[in-house]
């Protein structure tokens, strides 16, 4: 069939309609899965030993690369602050812009970042495993509803566990900032806590740790629903485990903005 | 060869299937299929590779949900079932799947013993006793159970799939190709557990399987799919002299005949 040039001008249209009602399409699931997930935390029988596993996974096993990531990010903070407010003499003000930027950014994004890359990919790769090797539908066979069983327990661990790491990573940002403020920039150590405490109300890190139950959830929701809804063997799997890693880390910049709105909308 | 218990049952089969269709995109697997499975007897599904055997038996369980077609399990349309019901109804059906399907997160005694700690049917104590038990039926050493499936080789996991598929002891039991990976010995020790399981629960099974002399051992009755409908369906002892072109060509395994591979030259 003869293609006119209109006809082939409007092809990146029609390409972005498409991707657009795929979007709404894969939205729309994913909220109906999120739902269902749900329903199974309130509706026994309740698995308790799963949950602590995945819980264990997501908090203690992340606890490193969180803990090293905000280490650094308060130590750079610390000096690249400190750079942009010695231009205006108000160098003392560099504690206070760490701790506010930990603890309502960066420690969340960041925590959930890294979260995403490790937690995100390693479900969607068991639970695609699952999914292709006939596991999933195993359970079914055996009186176990795999919502419930691989699903539910997991988004619980991601939507609490993820709070208590930026807690961790709220804590060793602070120390970073703290230790360069202290050790390369002058400031007396005293000096430097008491600016950092003074100026930071419970707000910043509430709206912090809402953020981070937020990701959480996010995280261990992409990872799970790429894994089960993956197909096509191996190949199959990773591409899940590649998407549920993208998708989980644009959701969680994109919400970061849309919270950062809705929680300092005053 | 099962044939207990004949006239004992009513006439309402355990499972009838009619008109079953399905296609995955444009490929028609399931067009069709009619068949009923007489309630505590012995069905062997026989069918090429890629027939739809699998896709059938993951319809009747409801992990594959037909385009059009009725599933009747006891005389009950399952497509009418609430999940509850439905769920009820699984409770009551074992499924040995074609490549295993264990649980490589857990220990083999735990696979063996899953459905039986899911009902709440037994503690946690109990479940090793249990998983040894079944595990000795299969053949295999209760040190196996503390294994994880990784540490199987092939035909292991095979057994440890059947233990986990009849150590609730279902009244409906479904064999996905049983003794494909295993020795000949080992195929015909299955072979006559499976008779053996059969007949002690009284279950009724479906089978499918390439082994023709495993056929003839745990067959009552045989049918046989061939482009997504039943073709054929007579008494499994009779396979290989059926009287059916398509059927018995099959059964010899002979290259000439009716069924023309579709190979790609
Ligand atoms: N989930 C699925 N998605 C797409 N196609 C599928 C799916 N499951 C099965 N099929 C297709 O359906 C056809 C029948 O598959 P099935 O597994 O039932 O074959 P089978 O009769 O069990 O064969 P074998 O003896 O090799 O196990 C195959 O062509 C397969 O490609
Ligand atoms: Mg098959």
């Amino acid at each position: 069939m003869e293609r006119t040039l209109s006809d082939r001008l409007l092809d990146p249209v029609a390409a972005l309609g498409r991707a657009v009602i795929g979007l709404l399409r894969a939205t729309g699931a994913i909220a109906l899965f999120a739902g269902e997930a749900i329903s199974h935390l309130v509706r026994p029988p309740f698995y308790g030993r799963l949950f602590l596993k995945a819980f264990v996974e997501i908090a203690w096993f992340s606890l490193p690369v969180v803990a090293l990531t905000a280490v650094f990010t308060g130590m750079v903070l610390a000096l690249q602050s400190y750079t942009g407010f010695s231009r205006f003499n108000a160098e003392g003000a560099v504690a206070n812009v760490v701790v506010l930027s930990i603890t309502r950014e960066l420690g969340p994004v960041l925590a959930g970042l890294m979260v995403a890359g490790r937690i995100g990919a390693a479900f969607a790769a068991e639970i695609g495993t699952m999914r292709v090797t006939d596991q999933i539908d195993a359970l079914s066979t055996l009186s176990t509803n795999p919502m419930k069983y691989l699903v539910a327990p997991r988004l619980l661990a991601g939507t609490l566990a993820l709070p208590l790491l930026v807690l961790v990573a709220d804590t060793l940002g602070v120390m970073g900032g703290w230790l360069i403020g202290t050790q390369q920039l002058g400031f007396a150590s005293g000096a430097y806590l008491k600016a950092t405490f003074d100026f930071l109300q419970v707000a910043d890190v509430v709206s912090g740790l809402i953020k981070a139950a937020v990701f959480g959830f996010v995280i261990t929701l992409m990872g799970c629903w790429a894994g089960y809804r993956s197909g096509g063997g191996a190949q199959g799997v990773g591409r899940a485990t590649t998407s549920a890693v993208v998708a989980s880390s644009i959701l969680i910049l994109a919400l970061d903005y849309m919270l950062t709105a809705v929680l300092f909308s005053r | 060869m099962i044939s207990t218990r004949q006239g004992t049952m009513s006439d309402v089969p355990k499972i009838r299937l009619r008109g079953l269709r399905k296609a995955f995109g444009a490929k028609q697997v399931l067009d069709g299929v009619d068949l009923d499975i007489r309630a505590g007897h012995s069905m062997v599904i026989l069918g090429g590779s890629g027939s739809g055997k699998s896709v059938t038996l993951k319809c009747i369980l409801g992990l594959i949900t037909p385009d059009a077609g009725t599933i009747e399990i006891d005389g009950r349309d399952v497509s009418k079932l609430s999940r509850v019901e439905r769920e009820q109804v699984n409770d009551r059906i074992g499924m040995l799947f074609q490549n295993g399907a264990l649980f490589d997160s857990l220990p083999v005694w735990e696979n063996v013993s899953f459905k039986l700690l899911a009902q709440r049917r037994i503690s946690r104590r109990a479940a090793r006793d249990k998983a040894a038990e079944v595990l000795a039926q299969v053949g295999l050493a209760a040190s196996v159970g503390d294994l994880s499936p990784a540490e199987l080789s092939g035909g292991m996991q095979k057994r440890v799939g059947l233990a986990r598929a009849i150590a609730a002891e279902p009244d409906i039991i479904f064999f996905d190709e049983p003794t494909t990976g295993l020795d000949p010995i080992m195929g015909a020790v299955i072979d006559g557990l499976i008779v053996d399981v059969v007949k002690r629960l009284g279950a009724t099974a479906v089978s499918i399987t390439h082994d023709m002399a495993s056929a003839r051992r745990i067959g009552d009755d045989a049918a046989m799919i061939h482009r997504g409908q039943i073709i054929w369906r007579g008494e499994a002892r009779s396979l290989g002299d059926t009287g059916n072109a398509m059927v018995d060509q099959f059964a010899r395994g002979e290259r000439e005949g009716p069924i023309q591979m579709e190979l790609r030259k």
